[in-house]
């Protein structure tokens, strides 16, 4: 656990430029997704909210991190690598043949619970998962990352209304609200506008939070975490998709733009 | 010895509630689905019981959640929801995380074939054979009879994996009388034929039985197979016991040449090498919305008794003796 604000800021500066790094390496990867999530992937690993143990990532006594957003999580592999769940090298070979870090994340690589590459199935799991631990009377909690496109499957909602009717208050749903799926802004597409009225409604405890102020995303996990009023638990992190990158940040089509290596490596101080 | 015939289910689900009194991890989930034999499991064990309600993804989501983490999980629907509605979950987290995660889940679809007689074509199901097998990691399992059902249990709490029970949804008659088939084999030979021989799953053995007995009017004996596990059988043996036939007709109550038994069957026959002519028997492919008994609706789509005479009377023609 780092030692608060400076440190984590500092962390979430280093996560943001290997993920650069590894995307000019490995165009293949998605750039601009990874970037709306670092600061929630660097509160949950760095900020003391989840139990785990990198050298058995299997831990019984660990909490399960669900990554439903697949794609959009190649910032998990410099914050794994770190963390020792795997040699820092292999950030040298992702989508390399022989290496396991792909351009969408396996649940071959430690640290990845579930498969995640098939959007809206996270959640569900997660919620499977949240009804064992209860059952066993485990301590430990499931947290589960999802973007808000992927919030167009229906199969979340299924699990939504479940949780909340099962009181899943070791449930935790973080949703990267950066506003745009693939093609297009989410308003655009099917609206997302008014999603922490459509959380709470169906019985989640939800909050809205600057998905890009990492204490103050660490902040609220912490307080859910400790919160066990029978409620599942959401934080809506309003975030940037390409968060950083000009040209990318904010853009329709972020998604499936790859900035110029030019660039990156100007953004990295290369240059 | 007269044994009582009962419904797969309710056999299954017995075994079920038993293994609950002493297994504390066993779960049985539902998607609103129920039978006279659940209301023993809900009732007693609430805490392992759950309707997650008409959400068939959410059943296998959530059947996935509880398997990786060490449960034994029993998921039950009717057969065309619990396989085709939720196909793409079956996929991702149970049959590709299994590569990875170990799990024992155990889907039990009710309602193979026209079991839902007058349901019509959104309860009844002739897709599940060809897409359930299409899948690595599961086993698909096909009773013709409540005692194979009842036997059938003993290999899905003791092993890990993925199967999928397609049972029917009728009161079916007792085959295995004397003892339940061999399980291990994944299939039991009820006679031997001459040149022919029948292979049959779930209530198509009992047509078969039927066509077999008409056609010794005809002084041809046919031989009769139930195949039960329909990914993982001996194949030597299966080998063994085909290769004195000149000819295989296989008979489902699924869709002809839609990837279901007639094609596993004739892989498995191309594969061995074995020199046989082959008769697919099955469901002619499209879907119809008329009313009338499960009989009658099998002759209309090509799979009752007089229709498969009207097939395998010319057949038997063509097989040198």
């Amino acid at each position: 656990m780092l030692d608060y604000r400076r440190d984590l800021i500092d962390q979430v500066e280093w996560v943001w430029k290997e993920t650069l790094a590894i995307h000019r390496r490995a165009p293949e990867t998605r750039l601009a997704s990874s970037l709306s999530v670092i600061e929630i992937f660097v509160a949950l690993y760095y900020g003391g909210v989840l139990k785990f143990d990198a050298s058995n990532p299997l831990n019984e006594g660990r909490d399960r991190c669900i990554i439903s957003k697949g794609h959009g999580s190649i910032c998990m592999y410099p914050i794994l690598a770190d963390l020792g769940f795997f040699p820092i090298e292999e950030l040298q070979n992702v989508c390399q043949t022989g290496g396991f870090l792909g351009g969408i994340p396996d649940p071959i690589i430690p640290g990845y619970e579930t498969v995640n590459g098939s959007l809206g199935h996270g959640l569900g799991v997660a919620t499977g998962i949240a009804v064992a631990l209860k059952t066993k009377k485990s301590n430990s909690s499931v947290f589960v990352v999802t973007g808000d496109g992927e919030l167009h499957e229906g199969a979340n909602w299924e699990a939504i209304m479940f949780a909340s009717h099962h009181k899943l208050d070791n449930l935790h749903l973080i949703v990267d609200n950066n506003n745009i799926s693939m093609l297009d802004h989410t308003d655009n597409i099917v609206s997302h506008s008014n999603l922490l009225n459509r959380l709470t409604s169906f019985g989640w405890e939800c909050v809205e939070v600057d998905g890009h102020d990492v204490v103050a995303v660490l902040d609220v996990l912490l307080e859910q975490k400790n919160n066990t009023n029978n409620k599942p638990k959401a934080i809506i992190a309003k975030t940037l998709k390409g968060k950083g990158v000009p040209g990318l940040e904010n853009a329709s089509l972020s998604h499936i733009i790859n900035p110029k290596p030019d660039l990156i490596d100007s953004l990295l101080g290369k240059k | 010895m007269n044994i009582e015939p009962s419904a797969m289910r309710d056999v299954f689900l017995e075994r079920i509630w038993q293994e609950m009194l002493h297994n504390p991890l066993i779960f049985f989930v539902s998607a609103d689905f129920g039978s006279p034999v659940l209301d023993k499991i809900r009732k007693d064990f609430p805490e392992r019981f759950i309707n997650v309600g008409i959400a068939e993804q959410n059943l296998i989501n959530i059947t996935a959640g509880l398997a990786i983490e060490g449960y034994t999980v029993f998921a039950y629907a009717i057969a065309p929801f619990i396989t085709m509605r939720c196909y793409e979950q079956i996929r991702v987290s149970l049959a590709l995380l299994s590569e990875v995660r170990p799990m024992n889940v155990n889907l039990i679809g009710v309602g193979a074939g026209y079991s839902y007689v007058v349901s019509g074509p959104t309860h009844q199901c002739y897709e599940d054979i060809t897409i359930m097998r299409a899948l690595p990691n599961f086993q698909v399992l096909s009773p013709a009879d409540h005692i194979t059902a009842d036997k059938l249990f003993d290999g899905c709490v003791s092993s890990n994996g993925l199967k999928y029970l397609r049972f029917d949804a009728q009161i079916l008659p007792v085959i295995y009388e004397a003892g339940p088939p061999k399980i291990s084999d994944g299939f039991h030979v009820h006679q031997q034929g001459e040149k022919i021989c029948l292979i049959a799953t779930g209530y198509m053995l009992h047509t078969a039985f039927q066509v077999a007995n008409e056609i010794a009017k005809d002084g041809e004996k046919l031989g009769v197979i139930d195949i039960f596990n329909l990914t993982h059988f001996s194949a030597d043996r299966l080998k063994t016991v085909l290769a004195p036939y000149s000819a295989i007709v296989s008979c489902e109550e699924g869709f002809r040449g839609r990837g279901g038994l007639d094609a596993m069957l004739f892989e498995f026959i191309a594969k061995s090498n074995l020199n046989v002519k082959t008769l697919s028997i099955g469901v002619e492919p499209g879907y119809s919305f008329e009313l009338g008994s499960r009989i009658e609706l099998h002759e209309k789509v090509g799979i009752g008794i007089q229709s498969i005479l009207k097939k395998v009377r010319p057949f038997i023609q063509t097989i040198p003796n």
